[in-house]
């Protein structure tokens, strides 16, 4: 099977079902004109936050659509046809999870800039934020892929997606905030980039893996 | 040649009738351990050894608080163990003993978290700290639970097994980072004191009744761990049973 053929598929299944890019930068808008309601109008503790609120915008984003990414497959039969077609699932997997992120993860970081200034963040911070988007949100997208191929089998398993997928997503929520954070006083952030890096390599290597046997295990 | 004629303890126990003698067998000691280390560990705790100079009679709440850390951990250990029994060796054991552990893990990290935070209480004068170690163990804890639930989730036991032992694998990402979240975000939380290099920190006089309290927690643990496993046969046993019962009644 093709990826380039599944990729395309997923990318405009993905806008013909409400579920495209353009409508995922529309949620983030909506996102941050929320925050200001609920704060109050004060630019210098939005300023302060604004890093926490895209980063909680991006986990929020990842989980919406993540208990259909693979049951829609799943039932109408997308997933046995991948088991049959020969190429490992593990690599169709993480084409899967590709998709995803370009449709969630990979606006945000490109529009994080943007939704910067309108939270009044620190200039400095802007491209490490962006940076920091673009590098964690692989992670988030990946460890939802385990989440979704777990959960594949249950008919309302949104809620319990979440809970599993959250509290593993917890370490590259600290570090991609901390690079911000650091960015934003001007000091190196070295340190939490080659950890949110290290964070995002290695659920690329468990989680295909991980979704992969999931599914498999989900089936005999 | 012996060992062809005579299986292994551990392929032995795959059948639940031998694991049944086998729990007999280990219970009543069990039981009679657990008592004796926690009636000694406690006198200990609260007798026998001295206040802190600094801390006061507050450290005491250590000799409950660190043991059940430890066992916190080592539960999430032991299950995801067993989480390789399942998917690996297939042992029909392992997925009863990785369901009949999750709840007793997640109850020793409870434990661990409030007797913490009455410990921060008075040490640090807030309740809760957003500090890297506290949040890691209520990481685990949130573990626990999704395993948990998962458990809950999915009704056919063997499928709900593998799912469950594949998250429980993924999850073991999260011990490695609890362990040495204190070297990483060290922000209020006490430096580990009594597993470091160049050996423990903490006086003798102390160092005991952690031990004997942490061997308690262990027996409890195992007695718990060996009920709970045969409660869950007995479970899967009338199931099987009721689901027989009904299809004797078909017409």
């Amino acid at each position: 099977m093709s990826f380039a053929a599944i990729l395309r598929r997923e990318l405009i299944l993905a806008r013909r079902t409400g579920a495209g890019a353009e409508l995922g930068l529309v949620f983030f808008l909506i996102l941050i004109s929320v925050v200001p309601f609920a704060l109050g109008p004060d630019q210098r503790l939005i300023g302060r936050i604004a890093p926490a609120i895209l980063w909680i915008a991006a986990l929020l984003s990842t989980l919406l659509g993540l208990d259909r990414l693979l049951q829609a497959d799943e039932d109408d039969g997308i997933v046995d046809h991948f088991l049959l077609s020969g190429t490992p699932l593990v690599a169709l997997l993480a084409v899967k999870a590709l998709a995803h992120w370009l449709v969630t993860g990979l606006p945000l970081a490109l529009a994080a800039p943007l939704l910067g200034v309108m939270l009044a963040i620190e200039p400095a911070a802007m491209l490490p934020l962006a940076l920091s988007l673009l590098i964690g949100t692989p992670a988030l997208t990946l460890i939802g892929l385990v989440g979704a191929a777990l959960t594949v089998s249950l008919r309302r398993g949104g809620l319990l997606l979440s809970i599993l997928v959250l509290p593993l997503s917890i370490p590259t929520l600290i570090f991609g905030v901390t690079l911000v954070k650091e960015a934003a006083e001007g000091r190196p952030f070295t340190t939490p980039l080659m950890l949110l890096c290290a964070v995002s390599l290695m659920m690329l290597a468990v989680a295909p893996a991980g979704a992969a046997a999931a599914l498999k295990f989900a089936r005999n | 040649m012996e060992q062809m004629s005579r299986p292994s303890l551990w392929l032995r126990l795959a059948n639940p009738a031998a694991f049944n003698t086998l729990a007999r067998w280990l219970l009543g000691p069990l039981v009679v351990l657990t008592i004796a280390a926690f009636g000694y560990g406690l006198y200990l705790a609260f007798a026998a050894s001295p206040a802190d100079y600094q801390q006061g009679e507050t450290v005491r709440i250590m000799y409950i608080h660190v043991p059940a850390a430890w066992l916190s951990l080592f539960v999430y250990a032991g299950m995801a163990v067993s989480a390789l029994g399942t998917l690996v060796f297939r042992h029909p054991m392992a997925d009863v003993a990785q369901k009949a552990a999750a709840p007793i893990g997640a109850g020793f990290t409870l434990i661990c978290l409030v007797t913490g935070s009455i410990w921060g209480k008075p040490m640090w004068g807030t309740w809760w700290e957003w500090d890297a170690r506290l949040t890691s163990v209520l990481i685990l804890f949130l573990l626990y639970l999704g395993i948990i639930a998962l458990w809950r989730a999915i009704e056919e036991p063997a499928r709900a097994a593998r799912a469950v032992a594949i998250l429980t694998l993924v999850g073991v990402v999260n011990l490695p980072i609890i362990k040495f979240s204190v070297d990483w975000w060290y922000t209020l939380h006490q430096p580990a004191s009594v597993f470091r290099m160049g050996g423990p920190t903490i006086h003798p006089t102390m160092l005991a009744p952690l031990f004997v309290m942490a061997l308690g927690y262990l027996a409890l643990y195992l007695v718990l761990l060996i009920v709970r496993m045969k409660t869950e046969l007995l479970e899967r046993r009338i199931e099987r049973l009721q689901i027989l019962a009904a299809d004797g009644e078909r017409p």
